[in-house]
C-alpha cells in the first residue's frame, strides 16, 4: 500500500512524554458531513473498545436539517464516544479527541475540545470550497488558530482513494470507504481490534462480497496507516492515551440506547404480567425513536399503533387498558401537554397506564431535540382538578430499562397513570448494559378481576354514600355484587375488564360515587374521592426504595438532582470530597410520591445545593414539601451540565472561591 | 347488577341501575330504547358489549345500558374506542357522540377511524345544536340558526357527517331519525352486523335548544314528500303517494314526477358501489323548505362494503407473540452482545 508521507511539519503543538498517558476515561467527538457515515464509526468503534474491556457511552448529536448541503455547517453530524472504565461511563466536560472530518466538522466542535486536547482532521478535505462553506476566511489548519491543540493532519480521503484503487470504484463509492479508513486509524490509536468490524460487515454484506472486500481494505489501510513509522512517529511527538480496563460485574453485556431501553423493557413488563402490550404514539421527534424500535422489535412486542395525534394516542392506551392490556404512550415536549386531558381521564377512572414523556427545550417547540428538564412540574400538576399521578425519572440510557419495568410494575399494581420522564438526550444516547438474569427480574402482578367483590348489605356497601344502589330496586339484600370503586386496603379499586360475564360496569370522566362508580354530584362524595385519590399515590411511597447518598451521610454540602444529571453530579461530588471537602450526592429517581426519607436525607446537610436543567422546579417542589431550603443551579442551555461548574458552585457555597462560570 | 348474562336477552335485561337524566321529550330516549332492543337479537351476551361516548348529553348514552360502558372526555371516545378494539378484538364496541363531541373536537379521529375501518360502530346523534353547554351553534348548525353563541343565526357552513364519513373512505354509512323507531332499529341492527366501521348519523330533536329541527324528515304529516327511504337494488321513489322519483342526470340528482318519467328512468340504488360516488351524491341531497322542486334527504343505508377490519389487518402485519410466550433470555441476546469475566479479556460474542 503505497502510503503517504507525513511531514514533521505537519504535526504541531506542545511537546509531549512519548510514553501513553493513562486515562480512566476518554471522551472522543467524531464529526463530519451527515454522508460521512459517522454514525456507523462511532458505533464501531464503541463496540470495539467495549470487547477491549472498556465501558462505552455514546451520544449522537443529529445535524438540525434533514438533508443540510454539504460541507455546511448545519449539516455537520457529530458523535460523541467515551470509553471509560468505571461501571457507569460518564462524558467530561470537554472532548479529549476530536475527528474533523471537513472544516465545518472542526468549527462547530472545536470549542468543546479541551486545550491540549489530540485533533485529528482529514487534510484533503481542508479545500477552499468546504472552508468557505464553514465560513472560514483564512485555513485553520495553516494559521495559528489550533495552537492550543495538538493536532494531527491525516490525508484521510486521498490514502483511502489509494488503498481502494485495485478495486476500480467510482470515486463516490470509493470515498463512502473513508470513514472505515479512520476507523482503522482509530481502532489503531485507541488500542481496538478492528476484528469485531470486520465481522460486522462481513455479515452485512454477505450477498455483497465484492463491498464488503472493499470496506475490509479501508479498515485494513486505517489500522496500518496508525502503524506506519510516519503515524507512530507523529503519535509519538503528540502522546496518546491508554484507557484503564473497566471494573465491572462479570456477566453478559450489550450496548443499548436510551430508547432501546425502554422498548426492551416494555416487552420485558408485558412478558412478565402477563397483559399484552398495546404501544399507542404519535411520531414527534425524539419520542418517535421509541415507536421505531418496537415497530423493529413486532415479533416480540404485542400491537404497535400509530395514532393519528397525541391525543389518539393517549385515547387508544386508556381504551388498550380499559381493555385489561398494558397501555402504553409516548410524548415529547409539547406532546404531553396535549396528552393532558386523557391522562385525567386515567386519573379518574383509575385505570392502569404509563407515558413515556422525552423533555426537550421549550417552550411550545423550543429546541425539539436538545434536552431539559422543563416538564417535571407539568407532569405533576399540568392537569385540571387535584389529579394525582406517579412521576418518575430515567437518569441513563441503561437506566430507562429499570425504571420503565418498575413504571409499569407501580401503574399495574395501583391501578394509576405514570409519567415517566426522561430527555432528547438520554433517549438517543447509549451506554454498556448487563443483561439480566431473568430469575432477577421483578414480578409483575395484575390480576384481573373475575368475580363479585362485594354483598348488599355488608359495612361500606349500604352506607349513604353508596345511595344510588342503596336504593336500587333490582338488588336484594346479601346479594353479591361487583363495586368497581370497592378498594383493597392500599386503596386500589378493581381492575374488571369487558368480556367478563357479571362484573359489566361503567366508567367515565364524571365524579363519581364512591364503590359504585355511578355519576355523582354529591359535595362530600367529591371531596372523598379527591382524597382517595391523592391518599392512593401518596401511600405508594411505602412501596418505593429509600433515597440514596453517595458519600457522608450528613455534612456541609448535598447536591441534588434527577434525571439526566446523574454523571456530572456524581463526579462532581466525588472530585470535591477527594478534595477534602464534605459533600454528598442524592439522585431523585421518584418524583412523585418522593421517597418517604427524602426530608430526613435533606435535613442533614448544611446547605442543600439543587441543580437541573431547567428554573428551579425540583427546588420549588422540595421546598414547598418540605419546608427546606435550598439553593438552585439551573442551566437552560440545551446543553447537559458540567462537572466544572457544579464544583465551582460548591467551591463559592463553601466559601472558597466566588468565580461561577454556567 | 349481577342480573345473569345468560341468552336469550330481553331489552329490560339491559337497563342498567341508572337513572336516566335526558329531558323530557329528548330523542335520545327513542335511540336508548331501540338500541336495547337490537342488542337483545345479537345473540351476544351483555359483557361482549362496550359503549363508549365523550362528552354531550349523548355522552350519558353508556350509564343506562347494562353492558360495559366508558364515558371518555370529550371528542375522544373513538380514539379509546380504537384502543379498546385492539385490545379486544372480540368485543362489540359501539361509539355514542354527537354533532358537538364527534365532529368539533373528535373530528379527526372520527377521519382515522373510518379511514383504517376499525371495527366499530359509530353512532352520531345529530340535533345541529350543543345541547349540554346549553345551546350553542355546533358544527352542524344550518345556516341562520340563532342561538347563544350566534343570536343573529349562525353563518359558518355545516359539515354533512354523512359526507365527512363518506370523504374518510367508511365502508358503512346510513342515517336514521330519532322517531321512525322501526327505520331506527333496523338501521342500528345493520350497523350492528356490519364487519369493520359503521357510521350512522340519527336526526334527533332537541326539543329544548333546537325544537323541530327535522320537523320535515320526522314528522308523519309531511315527511314522506321530504325524505327517499333508500334500500338496495331498488328505484328511488318517495312522496305520500309514491309519485316522484330521483333520477340522475349528468352529474347531477333531479326529483321527477313518476307520471312523466319512466320507472326505468328511475335511479337504483346500489349500496354496495366500490366507488362511493353515488353514495357521495345521496348524502348531498338537501331538503330546502318552501321550495317545491326541494331534493328530499336520503334515510337509509347509504354505502356497505367490505373491507378487511383494522383489527384483521393488525393481526396479519404484526405477530406480536403472546406475552406469556416471550422468551427473554433469547429477546435480550438479540443483536451484539459480549461478556466481561473477571481479570479475562473479553470474548467477542458475534450473533
Amino acid at each position: 500500500m503505497a502510503e503517504r508521507p507525513l511531514l514533521r511539519e505537519q504535526t504541531t503543538g506542545p511537546q509531549q512524554t512519548t510514553s501513553p498517558e493513562m486515562r480512566s476515561s476518554l471522551t472522543i467527538r467524531l464529526a463530519g458531513d451527515a454522508g460521512d457515515s459517522i454514525q456507523l464509526m462511532g458505533q464501531r468503534l464503541a463496540h470495539s473498545a467495549a470487547l477491549q474491556g472498556h465501558t462505552i457511552y455514546t451520544l449522537p448529536d443529529f445535524p438540525s436539517e434533514i438533508r443540510a448541503p454539504v460541507g455546511s455547517l448545519p449539516g455537520v453530524f457529530g458523535y460523541l464516544i467515551v470509553i471509560d472504565s468505571d461501571a457507569a461511563p460518564i462524558p467530561g466536560d470537554g472532548t479529549d479527541v476530536l475527528l474533523a472530518m471537513n472544516p465545518a466538522a472542526l468549527k462547530v466542535h472545536l470549542a468543546e475540545l479541551m486545550p491540549g486536547g489530540l485533533l485529528l482532521v482529514d487534510r484533503d478535505a481542508f479545500t477552499i470550497d468546504n472552508l468557505l462553506s464553514a465560513g472560514y476566511l483564512s485555513d485553520p489548519l495553516n494559521d495559528a488558530s489550533l495552537a492550543d491543540y495538538r493536532v494531527c493532519k491525516v490525508a484521510i480521503t486521498s490514502t483511502s482513494r489509494e488503498a481502494l484503487e485495485p478495486f476500480k470504484l467510482f470515486r463516490a463509492e470509493a470515498d463512502r470507504c473513508k470513514s472505515l479508513f479512520a476507523l482503522g486509524l482509530l481502532c489503531r490509536l485507541f488500542d481496538c481490534s478492528p476484528q469485531p468490524t470486520m465481522g460486522w460487515l462481513s455479515a452485512k454484506f454477505a450477498k455483497k462480497p465484492e463491498v464488503f472486500q472493499a470496506n475490509q481494505r479501508a479498515i485494513e489501510a486505517g489500522y496500518r496507516y496508525g502503524d506506519s513509522s510516519e503515524m507512530v512517529s507523529a503519535i509519538a511527538l503528540l502522546g496518546r492515551y491508554r484507557i484503564a480496563r473497566a471494573r465491572v460485574v462479570p456477566g453478559r453485556y450489550r450496548q443499548v440506547s436510551g430508547h432501546e431501553a425502554i422498548a426492551l423493557a416494555l416487552i420485558t413488563a408485558a412478558t412478565r404480567s402477563r397483559r399484552r402490550l398495546v404501544y399507542a404514539a404519535h411520531p414527534l421527534p425524539t419520542a418517535g425513536e421509541l415507536l421505531h424500535r418496537l415497530a423493529e422489535l413486532q415479533r416480540w412486542a404485542g400491537c404497535i399503533f400509530q395514532a393519528e395525534d397525541e391525543a389518539a394516542a393517549v385515547g387508544a392506551a386508556v381504551g388498550a387498558a380499559f381493555g385489561g392490556c398494558l397501555g402504553v404512550t409516548a410524548s415529547s415536549g409539547n406532546g404531553l401537554v396535549r396528552k393532558s386531558d386523557a391522562i385525567g381521564l386515567a386519573v379518574i377512572t383509575e385505570l392502569p397506564l404509563v407515558v413515556v414523556a422525552v423533555q426537550h427545550a421549550g417552550p411550545s417547540v423550543g429546541l425539539s431535540t436538545k434536552p431539559e428538564q422543563s416538564d417535571l412540574l407539568l407532569s405533576l400538576f399540568g392537569r385540571n382538578g387535584e389529579c394525582p399521578t406517579v412521576v418518575m425519572a430515567v437518569s441513563s440510557p441503561a437506566d430507562g430499562f429499570t425504571m420503565t419495568l418498575e413504571a409499569c410494575r407501580i401503574a399495574l399494581k395501583y391501578m394509576t397513570p405514570v409519567i415517566l420522564l426522561t430527555d432528547a438526550s438520554l433517549i438517543h444516547a447509549a451506554e454498556t448494559w448487563r443483561i439480566p438474569e431473568i430469575s432477577t427480574l421483578p414480578r409483575l402482578d395484575a390480576p384481573l378481576t373475575t368475580g363479585p367483590n362485594s354483598s348488599v348489605g355488608e359495612q361500606g356497601v349500604s352506607t349513604p354514600r353508596s345511595s344510588s344502589l342503596t336504593f336500587s330496586p333490582t338488588i336484594a339484600q346479601g346479594e353479591s355484587v361487583f363495586l368497581p370503586y370497592r378498594r383493597d386496603q392500599r386503596l386500589v379499586r378493581s381492575w374488571a375488564v369487558p368480556g367478563t360475564p357479571g362484573l359489566e360496569h361503567r366508567l367515565g370522566g364524571l365524579e363519581k360515587e364512591d364503590e359504585t362508580g355511578h355519576v355523582s354530584y354529591d359535595p362530600r362524595n367529591h371531596e372523598r374521592m379527591v382524597g382517595l385519590r391523592a391518599t392512593k399515590i401518596a401511600r405508594i411511597a411505602d412501596d418505593l426504595p429509600p433515597l440514596e447518598v453517595n458519600g457522608p451521610t450528613q455534612g456541609d454540602v448535598l447536591l441534588v438532582g434527577w434525571g439526566g444529571t446523574i454523571g456530572p453530579l456524581r463526579l462532581a461530588a466525588d472530585r470535591l470530597r477527594s478534595r477534602g471537602f464534605s459533600v454528598a450526592h442524592a439522585h431523585l429517581r421518584y418524583l412523585n410520591p418522593l421517597p418517604t426519607n427524602t426530608p430526613d436525607v435533606l435535613r442533614r446537610y448544611r446547605t442543600v445545593l439543587v441543580a437541573e436543567l431547567n428554573q428551579g422546579q425540583l427546588a420549588w417542589l422540595l421546598r414547598g414539601a418540605f419546608l427546606i431550603d435550598c439553593i438552585s443551579f439551573i442551566k437552560m442551555q440545551g446543553k447537559p451540565l458540567s462537572i466544572r461548574e457544579i464544583e465551582q458552585q460548591v467551591e463559592q457555597l463553601l466559601g472558597l472561591s466566588t468565580q461561577v462560570t454556567g | 347488577m349481577l342480573a345473569s348474562s345468560s341468552l336469550p336477552l330481553l331489552p329490560k335485561d339491559l337497563a342498567s341501575d341508572c337513572e336516566v337524566r335526558w329531558c323530557p321529550g329528548c330523542g335520545d330516549f327513542s335511540i336508548l330504547a331501540q338500541m336495547k332492543k337490537v342488542l337483545s337479537v345479537l345473540g351476544l351476551p351483555r359483557e361482549r358489549m362496550v359503549f363508549v361516548s365523550g362528552l354531550g348529553c349523548a355522552g350519558r348514552f353508556p350509564y343506562y345500558l347494562n353492558t360495559y360502558g366508558f364515558q371518555t372526555i370529550h371528542g375522544r371516545a373513538v380514539a379509546v374506542a380504537t384502543g379498546l378494539k385492539l385490545a379486544r378484538p372480540e368485543l362489540l364496541v359501539w361509539v355514542i357522540t354527537g354533532d358537538g363531541d364527534g365532529l368539533s373536537a373528535g373530528g379527526n379521529h372520527l377521519l382515522h377511524a373510518m379511514r383504517r375501518n376499525v371495527d366499530i360502530k359509530v353512532i352520531l346523534i345529530n340535533n345541529e345544536v350543543l345541547g349540554r353547554s346549553k345551546g350553542q351553534s355546533s358544527p352542524t348548525s344550518r345556516v341562520g340558526t340563532r342561538t347563544k353563541s350566534n343570536p343573529l343565526g349562525t353563518f359558518d357552513t355545516p359539515l354533512r357527517p354523512l359526507s365527512v364519513a363518506l370523504a374518510a373512505e367508511a365502508t358503512f354509512v346510513a342515517r336514521t331519525v330519532d322517531v321512525d323507531i322501526d327505520h331506527l332499529g333496523e338501521t342500528l341492527l345493520r350497523a350492528a352486523r356490519h364487519r369493520g366501521a359503521a357510521f350512522v348519523e340519527i336526526y334527533q330533536n332537541c326539543n329544548v335548544f333546537n325544537p323541530d329541527v327535522f320537523a320535515y324528515a320526522s314528522d308523519k304529516a309531511v315527511k314522506f314528500d321530504n325524505v327517499v327511504y333508500v334500500e338496495h337494488g331498488k328505484p328511488m321513489i318517495f312522496g305520500k303517494d309514491r309519485d316522484r322519483g330521483v333520477r340522475l342526470n349528468g352529474l347531477t340528482l333531479e326529483v321527477v314526477s313518476r307520471s312523466q318519467v319512466a320507472s326505468s328512468e328511475l335511479l337504483l340504488h346500489d349500496e354496495t358501489l366500490a366507488e362511493p360516488i353515488l353514495a357521495h351524491l345521496l348524502a348531498r341531497m338537501t331538503y330546502q323548505p318552501d321550495d317545491p322542486t326541494s331534493m328530499p334527504e336520503v334515510m337509509g343505508v347509504l354505502r356497505a362494503v367490505e373491507r378487511p377490519p383494522h383489527h384483521d389487518q393488525v393481526e396479519a402485519h404484526q405477530t406480536g407473540c403472546d406475552p406469556s410466550e416471550v422468551d427473554l433470555a433469547a429477546f435480550y441476546a438479540t443483536g451484539e452482545t459480549w461478556t466481561y469475566e473477571e481479570n479475562e479479556p473479553p470474548g467477542n460474542q458475534l450473533p
